[in-house]
């Protein structure tokens, strides 16, 4: 397990991106995967800068890669507010062009490119377990 | 991430590169609404050379087309678009709400 801390700006977000990138390559993930692990990173990474801190500079986000048999998994952890993600709807992809909302799309990135999304909350600490398998060889 | 404008006659070309992030997105928010700002709604966004968009710069290209489409006055293209990133745009239900065109050539051709 290989854990890098990084500040919690928008502009750590290419370094923690190169970081996942490297870890993905090396658990032998397609090049697509590669992509989806690396755009679910951002967005959750987004998403804790943005909800948990409630901006930039307000703390670290740490950030763990795991190479395990089946894959890749990441941990993330923020010291930020807590959030229920029970509570954020998926966002309604018929909609029409007026009708479409700015938000939403982050989380639901993360919940469909990933192979397996965990979410813990403790008081001061909150934790993103998500993991990314290995297609299988043909 | 680096944005060049190219000015035609009857629309703007506005080639992306690089990534798209958080970080980023508000550059490419701000050179799009530029445009608007001028006047001016019919757009290209050509995509040959992007790396990565995040639902950050798509906030940007929707909150644009929604501009850029009212009164029926234009509305963004996009073109080149790499395959990770169409399946991007295809994950978020971007795909019938934007023309999408081989290359930037074909898309100017289509104003």
């Amino acid at each position: 397990m290989t854990t890098l801390t990084f500040s919690g700006r928008f502009d750590s977000l290419p370094m923690i991106a190169d970081f996942v990138r490297m870890s993905a390559q090396e658990a032998g993930l397609s090049s697509f995967q590669i992509y989806a692990v690396e755009t679910a990173v951002d967005e959750a990474c987004a998403n804790i800068i943005e909800h948990a801190y409630g901006g930039e500079g307000k703390g670290d986000i740490e950030c763990s890669c795991t190479i395990t048999k089946k894959g890749l998994t990441i941990i993330l952890r923020d010291t930020g507010r807590p959030f229920n993600p029970k509570n954020i709807k998926n966002p309604d992809l018929n909609s029409s062009l007026e009708e479409r909302s700015d938000h939403g799309l982050g989380l639901y990135f993360i919940r469909q490119w990933m192979d397996d999304v965990d979410f813990e909350f403790k008081p001061g600490s909150n934790t993103l377990t998500m993991s990314k398998f290995k297609e299988k060889q043909s | 991430m680096e944005i060049t404008h190219t000015q035609f006659k009857h629309c703007d070309v506005v080639k992306v590169t690089g990534r798209v992030d958080s970080s980023t997105a508000p550059l490419l928010s701000e050179a799009l609404t530029k445009i608007t700002e001028a006047g001016r709604y019919r757009v290209v966004v050509d995509m040959v050379g992007l790396d990565f968009i995040s639902s950050a710069g798509l906030r940007a290209l929707i909150s644009t087309q929604k501009t850029c489409r009212r009164y029926n006055r234009g509305e963004i293209v996009l073109s080149g678009v790499p395959a990770n990133i169409a399946a991007t745009l295809d994950l978020a239900g971007f795909t019938p709400l934007f023309k999408i065109f081989a290359d930037a050539t074909s898309a100017v051709g289509n104003f």
